[in-house]
């Protein structure tokens, strides 16, 4: 007869008394950490392209009613700003380009040689240190004293404030969801205490301590924790896959840039593992503090 | 012999309500056999209680192997919970465990290696008569066999106190015998046994047995000098 030898510490508990809310609860609650993951890792990836896009970029405008002065004014703006080191590289915008981009509001008028239309010069910086865009300020101010020098990253500060704002949201709800889940562990904790509380009872005056104890609730919390988890992740990182590849069709560099990156996805698939240990952690809390209130 | 437990005026109380154990004081032996009678709600169960450290006492010393039980650190209670073992009326086996696995619990908690468990576990099977019930569970065996594999479990380890509460309650008179076999045997082996029963028929059936009787939770012998063969006129 072989007996016994199928019975392993953590069935202590009995497991026909086991419900499988918990692993549903579990799945939910990480379906929508990760999403929340997603988010704040995609927004975080955009807020870097978008940083690295703005940083040193700049727009030199020349305006200039008379044409003639306006070209030579643009030629020498851009063979003394090329000359500046950390400048990586300065261009004109084409005039046909330019009267492309105004015919919205222009029409073909645009295209009229006679239009005064400012002269735009492209700068891109090596990056976007204050000390080298003021000088370039100071060489287009030095061939007109009326050129304008835009930031790219001013223009677009609201929207990456706005990525900024999405970040830590994302964070927020993450952390959020991770304090939910061990509210709901403690709760579980508590509940399977007062289930089993004859069994724990026996356990107890059998000479077991307040750890063995805690470690069956602790096990047992943490896979349901981890085979929820792996459920809702799993359909996390579906949901997330199948919106990026939406969002590359759309065609938007911003859109696009959201997308998550290698590593991104990795540590997504890593929080089940985080939120079983968080899970074993609270559990371990709630059956010691509870256990400790008894004999 | 030594004493190997010792209650100095103790005094037990649940909650705000009456004393349920007021001024009991005795001293038990190590090795010696116990009995410990009186009616339903005299107060046996809760002296057991305090015996085998599910309570502390309100009032008074108890002091079990030389400490004083009151005083003990919570950490320390498993310790010395596995130098007593305790069988109860309703046996209080795990249901969801065989035979062979409820034996087998107190040498896991005490962390024996698994390798190491069998052995023992047969032997305890073997001496309460019930080595082919070992894969069976407590919900398909009879309340004598219930009680057999909770005897084996409360002694696998050797303690050396065994604490029975109204062990025969739930059995037969044939059973009871046999159980009581059991008890002492094992006290032969040096173990202290107090068994708290109502059934008078069984006190003389151990012939070395002292008596403790409580009557509304007062031990009437505070002095602890037991008296055998019990005053059956009083009882």
């Amino acid at each position: 007869m072989r007996i016994g030898r199928a019975r392993p510490h953590h069935r202590w508990l009995d497991d026909g008394q086991r419900t499988r809310a918990m692993v549903w609860i579990m799945a939910i609650m990480l379906f929508l950490t990760v999403l929340a993951g997603a988010l704040g890792f995609g927004m975080a990836g955009a807020g870097r392209s978008l940083d690295r896009q703005l940083a040193g970029r700049l727009t030199v405008q020349l305006v200039e009613a008379d044409a003639a002065r306006r070209d030579a004014s643009a030629r020498m703006l851009v063979e003394r700003v090329r000359a500046i080191p950390g400048v990586k590289q300065v261009v004109e915008v084409d005039r046909a380009r330019l009267a492309e981009l105004l015919r919205p509001w222009l029409g073909d008028a645009g295209l009229d040689a006679e239009l005064p239309m400012p002269a735009m010069i492209d700068v891109d910086l090596t990056s976007g240190d204050p000390a080298l865009i003021a000088r370039v300020r100071q060489a287009a101010r030095a061939v007109s004293p009326a050129a304008r020098v835009d930031q790219h990253a001013q223009w677009l500060s609201p929207v990456a404030g706005f990525i900024a704002t999405l970040t830590w949201a994302a964070a927020g709800l993450v952390l959020l969801m991770a304090t939910a889940t061990a509210a709901v562990v403690l709760l579980a904790a508590r509940a399977g205490l007062d289930t089993h509380r004859d069994t724990i009872a026996v356990l107890h005056m059998l000479g077991s301590t307040d750890t063995q104890v805690a470690r069956l609730f602790q096990r047992r919390i943490a896979l349901d924790t981890l085979l929820g988890g792996v459920i809702g992740t799993a359909a996390a990182l579906g949901a997330v896959w199948l919106l990026g590849r939406q969002t590359a069709e759309l065609g938007s560099e911003l859109l696009g840039s959201i997308a998550l990156a290698d590593p991104d996805w990795v540590l997504l698939a890593l929080v089940p593992l985080v939120f079983a240990l968080l899970a074993m952690g609270a559990a371990r809390v709630a059956v010691l503090r509870t256990l400790g209130r008894t004999l | 012999m030594a004493n190997i437990v010792q209650f100095e005026n103790v005094g037990l109380r649940y909650g705000t309500g009456a004393e349920t154990l007021s001024d009991v004081s005795f001293t038990l032996s190590a090795g010696a056999f116990y009995f410990l009678t009186g009616a339903s709600g005299a107060g046996k169960t809760s002296l057991l209680k305090l015996l085998y450290l599910a309570q502390r006492p309100t009032r008074g010393v108890v002091r079990l192997f030389g400490e004083d039980a009151g005083a003990l650190p919570r950490r320390r209670l498993p310790g010395f919970r596995r130098r007593i073992g305790v069988v109860f009326q309703d046996f209080r086996l795990l249901p969801h465990l065989s035979a062979y696995d409820n034996i087998a619990l107190p040498l896991r908690v005490a962390g024996m290696p698994e390798g190491e468990i069998e052995a023992p576990v047969r032997e305890m099977l073997a001496w309460v008569g019930l080595t082919d019930r070992g894969t069976a569970k407590p919900p398909t065996l009879s309340g004598g066999e219930q009680q057999r594999i909770a005897i084996a479990r409360a002694v696998i380890t050797r303690p050396e106190m065994l604490v029975a509460d109204e062990p025969t309650g739930n059995v037969d008179p044939d059973m009871a015998e046999r159980l009581l076999h059991l008890f002492d045997s094992l006290n032969r082996l040096g173990t202290t046994v107090v068994v708290a029963t109502h059934d008078f028929h069984l006190l003389n059936r151990i012939p070395n047995a002292r008596m403790m009787r409580i009557e509304k939770g007062r031990l009437l012998d505070p002095t602890g000098a037991l008296r055998f063969p019990p005053d059956r006129g009083n009882a």
